[in-house]
């Protein structure tokens, strides 16, 4: 068994074994009657949904807008753009999220719709940068090998550029998305749903068993995308890289 | 000795299937740049010889090949492959019709031996059947066991397997021309002769016109049928065949370039195939070592060679190891001093002081054993080979326009579109 695989089962057994102690301590724990109803397992799933599809919906607009951009950007009549692109992307990043997700509810409007376009520019700069850090590291022979032996631009880009490309871009894809689900606790201020809620629900009527079960509910989220992450560059590292 | 070259590919059962190419007043200059690369150069290559591109760095001689298939597009001039202007064709249809090695093979790690082979059959659209047995006969062809190499991922092999495996790809849809950009730079001496040698074994069966860079001289030599030293922005100061370049450099330059020991270097030109061999007893696995032993006695030789199925040398034996032998082993001596027939008698000569032994055994294609060179053959071929001089081969054409620089022993070289390297 690889390293890796062993690192895979140790991540899974870890989050399963701190989701039943989770559960257990919920169940056992001399709750008030407004923690039991916050904390009601139908409602906490209906906050996972919200939670997750804010998630994915961002994901996939990110995947859709970074990695085409970083493919363009490594071409080489687009590569000087590349710096630029970066740094507007870098700013999206710095901005702290709670700013950019009320600045950005008070131009386009409260709801989960904001919400996402907030994530959607947070989380863009890791899928695009490692789109464009794992492009250029393929080797440049090989680019010319293949063109050389008449494969055409679109060719050499399918065949040999993205698959040698794909390790590092799925692990910009893996960060991207463990901050998507953090970040996604945010939503809830704009009233975009989520887990979040359970936390602000927890600092604001002073319960502390709703506050700590939502932020160890999120970690969880957040690990266990993370360790799909992990399974899906596994499984999708191309044969013959070591 | 290109004489005995060309005489000797004539004689053998393959027909050229190489494709003559012709370079027409051919510039690149870069945006940007005042000097060419390459300036107005006409280079003719003739069909099914290998050409040697050498010069200093930056001189354009890789630019000049990477205009051949147009990975380059030239600023000005024709490109004509057989008689065709394919200066305005589709560039990925031509480079398809090209073989293209560089350095280290320049196979995709990603994919297996096999699927680096197939990728040209497959773009020409190849049906499976074809492209299986293709690979497997390519893959014999560089002499590696298809059974066990097919599968591999190319950080699987050594540099050298990498290399043979290139140069398979770049021959997988049969194209007439071969050209190659420093195939041999990223191995080990001995790895690399041993590439050549077998190159030119590869040669010998599909008569490619194979246009090669090196920066290497005596690769040039060793290889070229002809060679074209190149001066900055791809300025021709000689194409020629590499006998006459040694004997008479056309200007300082070449001089310069061939460097000292130019003498010595005649020794490159002579090969292995070129002198008389010593017949060997040979046997097989197996075979009892008495009658071996009484066979050797009774032809007076010192050793036998041991082969395997295919008739590719294991191990020698002599009249010791022989008494005390009972049956023929067939494990392979590593240590086994072996040249390969298109190896020159410098390599050989190298071969037989390293294993310090005074024979070599000789192979030909496909790794078979045909005989044995002694020192004392080495010693007859380089007298023989002083004495004679071949000067009535017609050298192909190569100039650069704006300068008469015809490739002429008396010509300084022209000054014209030199470039800063």
């Amino acid at each position: 068994m690889s390293k890796e695989t062993k690192g895979l089962i140790y991540q899974l057994v870890a989050i399963a074994a701190a989701f039943a102690a989770l559960v257990i301590w919920l169940v056992t724990a001399d709750l008030t009657d407004t923690e039991r109803q916050t904390l009601d397992p139908g409602t906490i799933w209906k906050y996972t949904q919200e939670h997750l599809q804010i998630t994915l919906v961002s994901a996939v607009i990110v995947l859709l807008i970074a990695i085409p951009l970083g493919i363009l950007l490594t071409r080489p009549s687009l590569r000087k753009a590349a710096p630029a692109v970066r740094a507007v992307a870098n700013f999206g990043q710095a901005a702290p999220a709670i700013g950019v997700i009320v600045l950005l509810a008070f131009w386009l409007g409260f709801g989960p719709k904001t919400a996402v376009v907030s994530l959607v520019i947070y989380a863009i700069l890791p899928v695009l940068s490692n789109t464009i850090v794992g492009l250029q590291q393929v080797d440049e022979r090989l680019v010319e090998a293949g063109r050389g032996i008449g494969m055409s631009q679109m060719a050499v880009l399918f065949k040999v550029e993205l698959p040698l490309a794909v390790p590092v871009m799925l692990s910009g894809i893996r960060t991207a998305l463990v901050l998507l689900v953090g970040t996604a606790t945010l939503a809830t201020f704009i009233n975009g749903g989520g887990l979040g809620i359970l936390i602000t629900t927890g600092v604001n009527l002073n319960l502390n068993v709703v506050l700590i079960a939502g932020s160890l509910m999120v970690a969880l989220l957040a690990l266990t995308v993370d360790w799909i992450g992990r399974l899906v560059e596994q499984l999708a590292r191309p044969k013959g890289l070591s | 000795m290109s004489d005995s070259k060309i005489s000797s590919s004539a004689a053998s059962e393959n027909t050229v299937s190489g494709a003559s190419i012709m370079l027409q007043e051919v510039t690149k200059t870069y945006p940007g740049q005042k000097k060419s690369a390459v300036g107005g150069l006409t280079l003719e290559i003739p069909a099914g010889s290998i050409v040697m591109f050498v010069g200093p760095s930056g001189c354009g001689k890789t630019t000049t090949l990477k205009m051949i298939n147009r990975l380059i597009e030239p600023t000005s001039g024709q490109i004509v492959i057989n008689g065709e202007d394919v200066t305005t064709m589709n560039g990925d249809e031509l480079r398809r019709r090209i073989g293209y090695v560089i350095q280290a093979g320049g196979l995709f790690p990603h994919m297996t031996v096999a699927s680096n082979i197939a990728m040209v059959p497959k773009m020409l659209g190849w049906d499976k059947a074809k492209i299986n047995a293709r690979v497997d006969e390519l893959l014999e062809l560089v002499s590696l066991d298809p059974e066990l190499y097919r599968d591999r991922f190319p950080k699987e092999l050594s540099g050298g397997q990498q290399q043979r495996v290139g140069v398979a790809r770049a021959l997988a849809a049969d194209p007439p021309v071969l050209l190659m950009d420093e195939p041999f730079g990223a191995v080990d001496p001995i790895t690399r002769q041993r590439l050549q040698d077998e190159l030119l074994n590869i040669q010998s069966e599909v008569q490619k016109t194979i246009v090669c860079v090196t920066h290497d001289f005596d690769e040039a030599v060793k290889l070229g049928d002809w060679i074209a030293i190149f001066n900055e922005g791809a300025q021709l100061e000689q194409y020629d065949s590499p006998e006459r370049i040694l004997a008479n450099p056309a200007s300082e330059f070449v001089e310069n370039f061939i460097g000292s020991g130019a003498g010595l270097k005649q020794l490159t030109l002579t090969r292995v195939n070129e002198v008389d061999l010593v017949d060997a007893i040979t046997t097989t696995p197996g075979k009892r070592a008495s009658d071996v032993l009484s066979q050797l006695q009774g032809s007076g030789r010192k050793i036998a060679v041991v082969l395997d199925s295919r008739g590719r040398p294991l191990r020698r034996m002599d009249r010791r190891q022989l008494s005390r032998a009972e049956i023929i082993e067939g494990t392979y001596d590593p240590d086994l001093p072996v040249v390969g027939e298109q190896a020159t008698l410098n390599d050989a000569l190298d071969t037989m002081l390293v294993a310090s032994a005074e024979y070599a055994l000789v192979t030909g294609r496909r790794d078979v054993f045909t005989g044995i060179i002694t020192v004392q053959t080495v010693m007859e071929a380089i007298a023989a080979a002083n004495s004679s001089m071949d000067d009535h081969h017609e050298a192909p054409v190569g100039l650069n326009s704006g300068a008469i620089n015809v490739v002429d022993i008396e010509s300084e070289p022209a000054e014209s579109g030199g470039e800063p390297a």
